[in-house]
């Protein structure tokens, strides 16, 4: 019987991406320090890990918080009974503060134009339901976040048109990319409804130039359509040029209470900058009255419990500890990006010099077998069953060229950073070592198996081995 | 109904103008005069008089420059024609009839349309006495001591009668509970990091437990079943999402919640149609009627995907007995479809009667356990709708699949997780807390149909819930939808109580009330009967 509905039964959700078949292969054998050090170590998780002592300690010194106490009474009632969908008044003034913070002070941000949802995932999700009907689509840079075609698409059947951006230009987005984006569309019949940029990028770790957001704001002025910038990464950014938000170059341009103010919205989370993720907090910010008022009723389906929102409240207007916690951890962030650049370099690999983020987006074209994404997929696997690190593939971040792939250094500790690093250089000595020894390198190891050369490749294969341990 | 059709010049029908004649000024391009030479000859040729020729051409000619006209019309405004056929989203491209036609700006041209469809239906304040009631009463709300002239809030199904117990036992076993382990060491990574979407195994397992000892432990739930999610809310949703496709329909029993009408048709597209129950039989649900709203149904060309039933019953407050249940099944697989059944007040009962879920029908029996899911929460049997904490329960393991990759739009916070494993596992506490709150509902079950029964205002009999199903027929004037809104009406602005109309849960008979009276104290109640007598005296 056809039981289910055709959202549920398509594949549509984009779960059988390579994306997530990494991840399921390092759940069946996930590195651990001890006891399977052997395993795969995960670079695939874009998660800050750095700096749970600082959020640790800030919880013993305020047990309040947690406690559901304020000011030494219990407001537990209160709490328990509250799922008023405009959001605790307390933890929303907070939460547009930090964001000021985070940003310099430069822009300031109203708490009635934001809503809360259960995630940036709900956010963006959200945010497409209510700015584009099914069939309509947005355009985003690639390479982009492989979840958007997820969480942008299922369920709202909207689609996504890539605004093709390349090496060649650091993977900036250019004029040319963005109209012939548009072109695209047209051509697919799809009406443009925006476009949505991650600043600071996922992948590419880098924050967006002051060009290319007034590049932005021009076309979104011309073609008459909206903006979503989305800043979850906004408080990562720890080195030069610094963060530049959209909302900032739209008051630079004077444009406040404009038509093209009321069509550029913001994408938040506590996710990536204060590394929350279980918690369950993103929110949207939205100059746009008709955007507020409908994203704060579809919030219904994705409300922040009320124990964490009241937490958070206390935990971000306490501005001390706030503006401690973004510095250390910006240096902390930094400091292990060198680690992973310097690493990846005395492998002989290069990375996209990078600002932000808790990534690279490194550059191992030179070690594909052929310029193509078939290379490319037989590298990641070889990285991922015989390195044993889950990286990200270019490809299902959408790269127009093969060869790039995501990897991130804040979700682990040091020595196993360290670790990841030592095998990477080992695979790479090993595959140079191979490549001298035959003609044809097959990479996939089922195929090698079946190989006429293989028994030097299992010479070579041995010894990569034993380097490891 | 497709789409391109519907995003026609709203002024005219969208039938063929050889229907009849056009409109002086219309599409042919011309004007008066040039209308009054196509009439004519038409004139003619039904008069007998003109050529025949003239009497085809012309009509064909008139139809040729419409379509051109039309064609003209559309392409000055991008169009959003569905994508190519293989994709999953050209089946989406059908807006319904409601959403296209807010979609129509008569200033189409001038500038870009902002929000979406979806967001235009929704971004007006809601007209339903639901919703403007609970507004009101939250702008003004009683307290009996700091304003005591407020508006009493009976309008909200929400339950404070137990809060202290949970109070005290957070108060006593928090620091233990939510980060720490028994050393004493905080260890957030496991509250911070990224949880399953569908919630931890621990909390599942937590759930599971309570489930099975709130309902009674006669039936036993297992965590694998389970799909945890920010409340009921979007659990119902999600199982929508995964039920049915735009356009398709839930057959619901009225009255019903008027919460539903939102939450299982906005963003899916899905209907809900109205299955009538009545007074005559205590708003029993009959399997008759289903049948009938079934073919109904079919006959309109809509493909029923469904059943959504509340047992414990929101307005009425009354339990499905297992006969019911049994026939409701039978119903379901005859038709091959489903059943969904939100079970959120299971734990709110006050009778003498057992409730039975239908996990416990389907534990006893072979049915075909594909077809049945369970929506539950822990808003109203553990009065803490602020955590948000909802359930999906089902037996089809593809249904739990897609739900639980639809989880990640609505996750349970991680650290309110912890909290509530935590309370869940404490299962003494957890059965003095059932045992205590259903003495106290009953306890005010009992003295506010007292109440209202002195004023002459009957209630329906209930076993559960947190209201009663009042029946004020006898005070509307007239006997109808009107009658009763003025009633409701008065009650609000002169009584100062906010009830829910029946009206608002889409029941057939005019003058019936939800009231909640978890949300009082045993003192308040001689109050509110007080305030509804001088309304009724007026």
């Amino acid at each position: 019987m056809k039981m289910l509905s055709r959202k549920a039964t398509f594949n549509s959700h984009g779960q059988d991406s390579e994306y997530f078949l990494g991840w399921e292969e390092y759940e069946k054998n996930a590195y651990h320090e001890v006891e399977n050090p052997s395993g795969i170590i995960q670079m695939g998780l874009a998660e800050n890990q750095l700096s749970f002592d600082l959020l640790e300690s800030w919880l013993a010194q305020n047990p309040d918080a947690a406690g559901f106490k304020r000011d030494g009474e219990s407001i537990f009632r209160e709490l328990a009974l509250f799922q008023d969908y405009h959001g605790l008044p307390a933890f929303k003034k907070a939460l547009v503060e930090f964001m000021s913070e985070i940003r310099g002070n430069k822009v300031s941000f109203d708490q009635n134009k934001l809503v809360l949802t259960a995630g940036a995932t709900s956010a963006n999700e959200t945010l497409m339901f209510c700015l584009a009907n099914p069939g309509e689509a947005f355009l985003l840079p690639t390479p982009y976040y492989p979840g958007f075609d997820r969480d942008l698409k299922w369920r709202t059947g909207v689609e996504i048109v890539p605004i093709q951006c390349s090496s060649s230009h650091g993977f900036q987005i250019t004029e040319s990319a963005l109209e012939e984006a548009y072109q695209q569309a047209q051509k697919r019949s799809l009406k443009v409804k925006g476009v949505l940029i991650t600043n600071p990028s996922n992948p590419l770790g880098t924050t967006t130039s002051r060009d290319e957001l007034n590049l932005l704001v021009n076309f979104i002025t011309a073609k008459g359509i909206h903006l979503i910038s989305d800043e979850i990464y906004s408080g990562t950014v720890f080195d030069s040029p610094g963060f530049v938000s959209i909302m900032e170059v739209l008051m630079d341009r004077n444009y406040m209470n404009t038509e093209v103010w009321k069509r550029v919205h913001i994408v938040y989370s506590l996710s990536k900058d204060l590394g929350l993720p279980g918690f369950r907090v993103g929110a949207i910010y939205s100059n746009d009255v008709a955007v507020v008022s409908a994203a704060t009723k579809m919030s219904s389906f994705g409300l922040v419990s009320s124990q964490t929102q009241y937490l958070l409240s206390v935990m971000l207007s306490d501005k001390k500890f706030t503006k401690n916690y973004v510095s250390e951890n910006q240096k902390r962030l930094k400091q292990r990006h060198q680690m992973l650049i310097s690493g990846l370099q005395n492998a002989g690999i290069d990375c996209l010099k990078s600002n932000a983020g808790l990534f690279c987006w490194v550059d191992m074209r030179h070690l594909l077998s052929s310029n193509t994404f078939e290379a490319e997929m037989e590298l990641w696997k070889k990285i991922l069953y015989d390195v044993r690190l889950n990286i990200s593939p270019g490809s299902s971040c959408h790269c127009t060229e093969p060869g790039w792939f995501r990897v991130c250094f804040a979700n682990m500790s040091e020595d196993t950073l360290n670790l990841a690093l030592q095998r990477i250089k080992a695979f790479v000595d090993s595959s140079t070592t191979t490549n001298n020894n035959q003609s044809r390198h097959q990479s996939n190891k089922n195929q090698r198996r079946k190989s006429f050369t293989k028994w030097v490749f299992r010479l070579s294969f041995r010894d990569r081995e034993a380097s490891e341990r | 109904m497709n789409h391109s059709r519907s995003r026609r010049n709203p002024t005219r029908e969208p039938d063929f103008p050889t229907a009849k004649p056009p409109s002086p000024g219309g599409s042919s391009g011309g004007g008066a005069g040039a209308a009054m030479r196509l009439i004519v000859p038409l004139q003619g040729v039904v008069q007998g008089r003109g050529g025949l020729i003239l009497g085809s051409v012309i009509p064909g000619a008139l139809y040729y420059f419409f379509q051109l006209y039309l064609k003209r019309c559309r392409s000055a405004k991008p169009n959003s024609n569905p994508p190519s056929p293989s994709s999953p989203s050209a089946q989406l491209a059908d807006l319904s009839r409601s959403s296209s036609r807010s979609n129509l700006s008569s200033r189409g041209s001038v500038g870009p349309v902002r929000v979406s469809a979806r967001a235009n239906s929704i971004a007006k304040p809601n007209a339903s006495p639901y919703y403007i009631g609970l507004e009101r009463a939250s702008e003004d709300p009683y307290d009996r001591f700091d304003n005591p002239d407020g508006i009493m809030q009976l309008g909200l199904s929400e339950n404070r009668l137990s809060l202290d117990l949970i109070e005290t036992w957070i108060l006593e076993n928090l620091e233990r509970s939510m980060i720490g382990g028994a050393d004493g060491n905080l260890n957030i990574s496991g509250i911070a990091t990224y949880q399953p979407f569908d919630g931890m195994m621990e909390m599942k397992i937590a759930v599971a437990g309570f489930m099975s000892q709130v309902m009674g432990t006669t039936v036993s739930f297992d965590p694998s079943r389970l799909v945890l999610t920010s409340g009921a809310t979007p659990a119902i949703e999600t199982l929508c999402f995964c039920l049915a496709d735009q356009g398709n329909a839930f057959l619901v029993p009225t009255p019903y919640y008027p919460g539903f009408d939102r939450d299982m048709k906005w963003r899916t597209g899905v209907e809900l149609i109205p299955v009538h129950c009545r007074s005559s039989d205590n708003f029993a649900l009959s399997v008759t009627a289903l049948d009938q709203a079934f073919n109904q149904a079919r006959k309109r060309g809509q493909r029923v995907r469904g059943i959504l039933i509340s047992n414990p019953s929101n307005p009425i407050g009354n339990m499905l007995n297992k006969e019911t249940l049994y026939s409701l099944l039978d119903f379901a697989r005859e038709k091959n479809i489903h059943i969904i059944s939100d079970e959120i007040f299971a734990g709110s009962t006050y009778g003498s009667e057992e409730f039975v879920s239908m996990a416990e029908i389907l534990e006893s029996e072979d049915f075909d356990k594909d077809r049945v899911h369970i929506i539950y929460g822990l808003s109203k049997d553990l009065s803490l709708p602020g955590f948000r904490v909802g359930v999906i329960y089902s037996f089809n393991t593809s249904v739990l699949a897609a739900a639980k990759k639809l989880a990640r739009f609505s996750s349970v916070s991680a650290p309110t997780q912890r909290i509530l494993i935590s309370m869940l596992s404490d299962t003494r506490f957890i059965q003095r807390y059932i045992e205590t709150t259903r003495e106290r509902i009953q306890k005010m079950y009992v003295a506010f149909a007292a109440g209202l029964k002195q004023l002459g205002i009957e209630c329906t009999k209930s076993s559960a819930g947190l209201y009663c199903w009042a029946d004020m027929s006898g005070l509307i004037r007239p006997y109808n939808e009107k009658g009763e809104l003025e009633l409701w009406d008065k009650l609000l602005k002169i009584g100062k109580i906010n009830v829910t109309p029946g009206s608002a849960c889409h029941c057939i008979e005019p003058g019936w009330f939800r009231c909640c009276f978890t949300m009082l104290a045993e003192e308040d109640i001689p109050v509110v009967i007080k305030r509804i007598q001088r309304v009724v005296e007026t």
